[in-house]
């Protein structure tokens, strides 16, 4: 037994002792160490790669994009997935009466706009592009849409809101936290107009649930969309917010079997919307300490590389903000080429040589960028689970890299021989 | 022995649950992913970025491109008296392809005559970077800025024919 326990002191010994970089990364989301030095592209053996490639993956900072499963989100879908598999329709058995009991948690419902004579639906220039195209695709129905515009800040002027809104308005759907350039609207005020005025207000609080307060009777909501994979939550699930005093009437999308009161037919996926319940739970228990945290990481993210580079400029308003969303152009280096450079960390750029086609972000026209500020944005997103010392490398290397990139351009060389790049006559191409 | 054992068992699980082995660790982001290599290379190791005396009567300067359509090309040449190119630098503000597309277009032109360069064309800058349909547009600005630089030159070498700056 000696020789047991005198063994298992040395096999502690032996893998605490510093050595190779750790192998396995931690829940996927750690960069223990990144190798600089150039590697040839080709793909090499597996067995010949050196071990600390097996754990290599970049940092994430895309969160607005997709969030990782919370894993107590996982601890509460597992059972669901394994073990509680009953149709929560069923009604005449333990299986079904165990899962509609767990579905209980979080309503979920797909609503269409009530088509009733009411043809004119407001909403702004800087939603989300599902928004916009729904908006596109009632237009063709008949129906009319305002597009109102936002000012330098992001935010939207309530006056304009107020002139806009007409005898047979419907809808106005404003989201509540942009995902470009997370800037939060007045949607308490939004709320108090539209109530006042009777016409329905939907947002889309997907990048805002679960990481600002919201309250839909203070904020007079009448519908809210909810994303399950933006707040640590799983893929394929989503909720909408319907409210029931005063009634809001909702026609369906989808007929079918007439689950879930009628509104949204199909069978409803349970381990899946407990996750969805789950990850809210866990949100509103986390989410003043998340606030705080990344409100901290983020103030260091902007101070380090406003005190480290000239000609910096965060888009959105500084204020009416949410931390976790910084979108910042670096003047006279272009998004797409950054992007490149940092490839150890998962980000997300306005230019546009990330889309199809050569147009920047329209949010940030929206918002009035210049065009060639625009091609130079760059979005990090900060979450639940970024660490300060990813922040930390993300800025160094955002840093290195703006400094080479900017050596390489002619703009910046333009502008240090102090020409003004305003009064060139650029050729087209 | 059992710990090294186990160690290595832990290792191949996680190699096999949480991602490909096989894949070196850069090609994992996904901007690398849609870049050829080449670009890649091009872009990590540019060759002759930099500038030359833009004043010289034998360096000919083109700029090409516009900061609003995110893509701006400055090539410059030198050119000796028998009408070689001697030397070349770009700088460029603009995704990676571009970069590769102008530090390519600067490595080639390096020992041709100005006839010469004037052949060359923005296919086959793409076809060596393996350009995508999507990328296409910045091997034609490589292409513009090789004529805009050749240009310039040659409105320098006339005599005395006034402001020789292009601009």
């Amino acid at each position: 037994m000696l020789l047991r326990a005198g063994w298992r002191r040395a096999a502690l010994f032996v893998t605490v002792a510093p050595g190779p970089r750790p192998t396995v990364p931690s829940r996927g989301l750690r960069l223990s160490v990144v190798d600089d030095a150039p590697q040839s592209a080709v793909p090499t053996d597996a067995a010949a790669a050196p071990e600390a490639e097996v754990g290599l993956r970049p940092l994430y900072m895309d969160v607005q994009a997709t969030t990782p499963l919370d894993p107590r989100v996982l601890d509460a879908m597992l059972p669901y997935l394994i073990n509680y598999y009953g149709n929560p329709h069923s009604r005449t058995h333990a299986y079904g009466w165990e899962s509609e009991a767990a579905m209980e948690h979080a309503r979920q419902g797909v609503a269409r706009f009530y088509k009733s004579r009411k043809k004119h639906v407001i909403t702004t220039q800087t939603e989300h592009k599902c928004v916009l195209d729904s908006c596109r695709s009632l237009e063709a129905e008949g129906f009319r849409v305002t597009y109102l515009p936002v000012q330098k800040s992001g935010i939207i002027e309530l006056k304009e809101l107020e002139a806009a809104i007409q005898p047979d308005t419907s809808l106005v759907s404003v989201m509540t936290v942009n995902n470009e350039i997370g800037v939060k609207q007045p949607i308490a005020e939004i709320g108090q107009i539209c109530s006042s005025r009777k016409v329905y207000f939907h947002t889309d609080a997907a990048q805002a649930v679960g990481k600002i307060p919201l309250d839909v009777n203070d904020m007079k909501i009448d519908l809210m969309s909810i994303s399950g994979h933006k707040i640590y939550g799983p893929k394929g699930v989503g909720a909408i917010y319907i409210r029931r005093r005063p009634r809001v009437r909702v026609e369906p999308l989808q007929s079918g079997g007439g689950q879930e009161r009628g509104m949204r037919s199909g069978t409803v996926p349970t381990p899946l919307v407990v996750g969805l319940g789950a990850a809210c739970e866990v949100a509103q228990q986390e989410m003043e300490y998340d606030h705080k945290r990344i409100s901290k990481l983020a103030d260091q993210l902007i101070q380090k590389i406003m005190k480290s580079l000239p000609n910096v400029v965060m888009n959105g308003d500084p204020e009416q903000h949410y931390p976790g969303c910084i979108n910042l152009s670096f003047a006279y280096v272009e998004g797409e080429s950054l992007l490149m450079a940092l490839k150890d960390v998962a980000l997300s750029s306005g230019s546009a040589c990330t889309s199809a086609s050569l147009e920047p972000s329209y949010v940030l026209r929206a918002i009035g960028t210049d065009e060639d500020l625009a091609h130079s944005s760059i979005r990090f997103g900060i979450g639940r689970f970024t660490t300060e010392e990813e922040v930390d490398y993300t800025v160094e290397k955002c840093v290195q890299h703006v400094k080479r990139l900017r050596e390489m351009s002619p703009l910046w060389e333009m502008v240090q021989d102090g020409i003004d790049l305003k009064s060139i006559k650029w050729t087209q191409h | 022995m059992a710990v090294a054992g186990a160690g290595r068992l832990r290792r191949a699980a996680s190699a096999l649950l949480l991602q490909s082995p096989r894949l070196p660790a850069r090609e994992l982001s996904a901007p690398a992913r849609l870049y050829h290599k080449k670009v890649v290379d091009h872009y990590e190791n540019p060759r002759n970025v930099g500038s030359l005396d833009k004043t010289s009567k034998n360096v000919g300067t083109g700029l090409v491109g516009a900061p609003a359509c995110g893509d701006v090309m400055k090539l410059q040449i030198q050119v000796d008296e028998k009408g070689k190119i001697v030397d070349a630098r770009f700088k460029t503000f603009g995704c990676g392809s571009a970069i590769a597309s102008s530090s390519l277009a600067t490595e080639w032109v390096k020992g041709k005559t100005v006839e010469e360069a004037l052949t060359i064309k923005n296919t086959d800058i793409a076809k060596e970077l393996c350009l995508p349909p999507v990328k296409l547009h910045c091997s034609m600005l490589a292409e513009d800025a090789i004529k805009a630089a050749l240009a310039d030159y040659k409105l320098k070498q006339e005599p005395k024919k006034g402001d020789a700056e292009k601009k």
